[in-house]
């Protein structure tokens, strides 16, 4: 333990240096902290310089980005971050996922877990971040999520970009006998413009590759950029309009077998009785395999091909015990009412908030309380994953977001070591957190040990998929707030309830830990908004219900977002301030959200008389770093309410990529929008009710609003995008909806309550 | 399918593991496969003829993830079982021609409508049949053709511009 906490501090130390100094440290370099997973995969001629880059001979430059790519674009950003420094152009880059690897570690996902808002700089804070993040590189954590790749990757990748120009332009000194400062690079060649002399980055690859870079290299320049900061065209683009084999479900090896896997529909739940003759005997059916895992019991069907599989899954009969949590939706927000009761933790406590309340008249007071259901993430590939265990080597191709413990928990599955397994990351048909789990591939490696030595392809039905994901937690909150003579909070007291998510993936994933401190996800989106109120306590209260929960695409701010910016609404409408007019007064001390508030009111034409049957709503939430403004606009038709038009405005600190960045936006929105609408999870006899798009449908084009985006740059600390603008959609909508028709709807889906067109 | 074949399967008990003879021409080429002819069309793609471009999302035709053209109409494979299929059948794979994209998968590079990319060849696929029928669609008919695909990534306002741009890339023949 103490040497965990000496290399924490000593790294954390490093980092801070780092940015007080202005200078970017050549991280991998530097301390070399784990080997590179590419050397032992090279092929003839090609030369790699660390984790990242790869040159062939005929100069074909193959970037790694080490995150999944699942529709944020981060496979052409991380590149892009790479190519700036290097000098070549995109279209050059070839770019891959790579191996599972240590190397790959993502320090900044881990590093915003502690329970401190983003824009608390304290010391107390960024020490912890420094740990947090140093940990992550500690446990080799490759994962995405968390809005992190860039901000993780932003000096990394240019770093590898920067070494690896530095050593090709070394040993092209060398191999032309002029000094290297002589030397200009541009599109994958050195040129000597003297002597008119020029070499390709593939002719010195092998040369450079024998070359030590310095530590520290100095990075370009903002000003300097020739790619980074303006829209790139996606890598990843060509092979998506000519329907290439990329994803999971495309996985085609030699005699591959199909397959399936029928889980018990009450989580948890082990069969009591089944009889499998029926589905054995059916045509293309090669076997049925029992499957006991930490994640749930059920069975898996190896097949000759995946519709005979889904047959036979069909076909197996069982009765699965009862559920240990409670069997219907309302028991289940009984459960959450019960402990709200409790006290949970304060994760934000300013002033005195029950000496605020002991003698507020009761007109001054302003109370409410809230409810959103449980949400499948719905990713259009449903889960799959192909594995082949064969002379004791476990390949594994898998959609995922979490490479190195899908090989932990792979290799415990097949019974090997963690060296003996391959794990092949393909592109990700929608991930939105459901791919950080384990439950596919582990299924998959456990039907390959049935196998005889040949891969099988296993692929959920979607009944399977919507019934068995780790849902976004069902959550409510109470909520009170105390009015001055202005119309103003004076104080603000907010409890939510939710079962955690850290503990739900503990118990599947690593269930011998037990999770320690308060789940800060379960209030975040409320404990850590830029508002000032006097007297403001937000308390997070674990509820026990043990239906598994995990990261949907924003995690505890896609419920806290509408939670807050709804009652700021309520708050608002009690004390006769307008919504915008609200914020401008209590976020004063914050600029960047005072900026990105006027940004909005101002696209939005906030403000302005609409006609009758129109109305607009706004909503801002800060999650992942990034400050995020929405105003949507609702229109009341005859055939339900429209959602006509969305404004927003986010301030993501540095845009690497301004239409990755506004596709990402408008993406979160329509995520949000879909939920808020009509979705939910609900339960009877402690199974899910809903299973495919007819009963969980999202959003479709003839829903969709427009859209009008601003990005900014003012925040001093760069953000995420890839989850920002889910959270503010859903209080934005419901904030219009309320202004439409006076109908303040507290619990989602809003369609509960009215229709939408 | 041809018709004959159509009739032969008729009355046939299906008992075998390995199914029946049938023959499908796709992409312009004849695949000869054995299969159940309730299979539906999608999965014999996928799984027996090597077409991995059509998607699968849901079974039950709400997503179209699935959609290729049977005769040029645009169809949920999905559900459509082998016994049905009549008439030639072109998926995403089969849509460029002589190494050239089709004008629709042009205007979606051009316009960087994909992200996860999962549903796209589905969306395409529709457009693609709604191009051949309507040269310039209006924003009504865009939500007609298009309403049965999904689009989990909400690419929704770039399917929008793509389409319109495809409109155009056809007129100007490109
Ligand atoms: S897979 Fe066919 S419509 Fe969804
Ligand atoms: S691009 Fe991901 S589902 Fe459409």
């Amino acid at each position: 333990m103490a040497s965990v906490g000496k290399i924490a501090r000593r790294t954390f130390l490093i980092g801070a240096a780092a940015i007080a100094g202005g200078v970017a440290i050549g991280y991998y370099y530097y301390r070399k902290p784990y080997p590179n997973p590419l050397e032992g995969e090279l092929a003839e001629g090609e030369a790699t310089f660390n984790p990242y880059v790869k040159v062939a001979s005929d100069n074909t430059i193959t970037v790694i980005a080490p995150r999944a790519e699942m529709g944020q674009g981060v496979s052409t950003s991380l590149a892009a971050l790479v190519a700036e420094e290097l000098d070549v152009g995109l279209d050059r880059i070839k770019v891959e996922h790579g191996p599972a690897a240590y190397a790959y570690y993502n320090s900044e996902m881990l590093a915003e877990g502690g329970p401190f808002a983003f824009y608390n700089d304290g010391l107390f804070a960024e020490t912890a971040r420094g740990a947090m993040g140093a940990l992550g590189k500690i446990l080799g954590f490759q994962g995405t999520g968390g809005s992190s790749s860039i901000r993780d990757g932003f000096d990394k990748m240019r770093q590898a970009g920067a070494a690896t120009r530095h050593v090709l332009v070394e040993a092209a000194a060398k191999k032309l006998g002029v000094p290297a400062s002589e030397l200009e690079t541009a599109d994958a060649t050195i040129t000597h413009k003297a002597s008119g002399k020029s070499l390709t980055y593939g002719e010195v690859a092998v040369a450079a590759a024998q070359i030590e870079p310095p530590a520290m290299l100095k990075l370009r320049e903002k000003a300097e950029w020739k790619l980074l900061g303006k829209p790139q065209m996606r890598t990843d683009m060509l092979a998506k309009v000519t329907g290439a084999p990329i994803f999971g479900v495309d996985v085609t090896l030699p005699d591959m077998l199909h397959g399936t896997v029928k889980m018990s529909p009450r989580f948890w739940s082990k069969p009591v009785k089944s009889d499998l003759s029926k589905a054995e005997k059916m045509p293309g059916v090669i076997k049925i395999v029992p499957l006991d895992t930490t994640y749930g019991h059920g069975f898996g069907v190896i097949a000759e091909n995946t519709w005979a599989a889904f047959k036979a899954a069909d076909a197996i009969e069982v009765e699965w015990a009862d559920a240990e949590y409670p069997a219907d939706s309302a028991a289940i927000s009984r459960a959450l009412t019960d402990a709200l009761a409790t006290q949970g933790s304060a994760l934000r406590d300013d002033g005195n908030v029950d000496t605020a309340f002991a003698d507020a008249p009761r007109e001054k007071i302003v109370e409410a309380d809230y409810a959103v259901p449980y949400l499948a993430h719905a990713c259009m590939e449903p889960m799959n994953a192909t594995a082949r265990l064969k002379d004791g080597v476990l390949d594994i191709w898998s959609p995922n977001q979490m490479p190195t413990i899908t090989r932990q928990l792979c290799a415990g599955a097949a019974g090997i070591e963690q060296d003996k397994v391959n794990v092949h990351t393909t592109f990700l048909g929608g991930g939105f957190g459901r791919r950080g789990e384990m439950d596919f591939s582990i299924y998959a490696a456990l039907l390959a040990k049935e196998a005889g030595g040949k891969p099988v392809k296993v692929i959920w039905t979607r009944e399977e998929d919507t019934r068995h994901d780790v849902y976004r937690p069902a959550a409510a909150g109470k909520f009170q707030a105390r009015l001055g003579d202005d119309g103003l909070p004076v104080a603000i007291d907010m409890k939510i309830a939710s079962p955690s998510i850290i503990a739900s993936v503990l118990r599947r994933t690593f269930p011998s830990l037990s999770p320690v401190g308060p789940d800060k996800t379960i209030a975040e989106g409320s404990f850590d908004q830029p508002y000032v109120v006097p007297n403001y306590r937000v308390a997070a209260i674990p509820a026990q219900i043990s239906v598994p929960v995990g990261f949907w695409r924003s995690v505890g701010n896609s419920y806290n977002g509408f939670f807050h910016e709804a009652f700021m609404d309520e708050i608002a409408t009690a004390g006769k301030t307008d919504p915008v007019e609200l914020r401008r007064k209590l976020m004063t001390t914050h600029p960047t959200a005072l900026k990105v508030v006027e940004k909005v009111a101002e696209m939005s034409k906030w403000g302005e008389t609409l006609p009758a049957g129109k109305a607009k709503g706004f909503a801002f939430t800060l999650s992942f770093g990034s400050w995020v403004g929405e105003v949507v606009q609702v229109a009341d038709t005859p055939a339900g309410i429209r959602i006509e038009k969305v404004w927003i405005a986010a301030d993501v600190g540095t845009a690497i990529d301004p239409g990755i960045i506004e596709a990402q936006l408008v993406s979160g929105a329509i995520y949000g929008l879909s939920a808020a609408m009509g979705q939910e999870i609900t339960f009877a006899d402690g199974m899910v009710e809903q299973s495919n798009f007819h009963d969980f449908d999202a959003m479709r084009i003839f829903q969709c609003p427009t859209f009008e985006v601003a990005i900014l740059e003012n925040a001093k600390k760069m953000g995420g995008v890839g989850e920002v603008a889910t959270p503010p959609a859903i209080p934005a909508l419901a904030n219009a909806v309320f202004a439409l028709t006076g109908k303040r709807i507290r619990s989602l889906p809003l369609s509960k309550e009215v229709s939408f067109a | 399918m041809s018709k004959c074949t159509k009739r032969k399967l008729r009355g046939r008990l299906w008992t075998t593991t390995k199914g029946i003879p049938m023959h499908l021409i796709v992409d312009g080429k004849p695949i000869d496969i054995e299969a159940d002819p309730e299979m539906p069309l999608l999965w014999a793609l996928r799984d027996l003829a090597g077409k991995t471009g059509p998607k699968f999302g849901c079974g039950i035709a709400a997503c179209g993830a699935c959609t290729v053209h049977m005769d040029g109409t645009p169809v949920r494979s999905c559900i459509l079982p082998l016994r049905e299929v009549q008439g030639e059948i072109t998926t995403i794979e089969g849509i460029s021609t002589d190494g050239k994209l089709h004008p629709v998968q042009q205007a979606w590079l051009e316009e960087q409508v994909a992200q996860c990319g999962y549903c796209q060849a589905g969306q395409i696929m529709s457009a693609v049949a709604l191009l051949d029928e309507i040269d310039n669609p209006s924003d009504e008919d865009i939500d007609n053709a298009m309403g049965g695909n999904l689009c989990r990534c909400g690419t929704y306002p770039r399917i929008r511009a793509a389409i319109k741009k495809a409109a155009a890339l056809k007129t100007a023949g490109i």
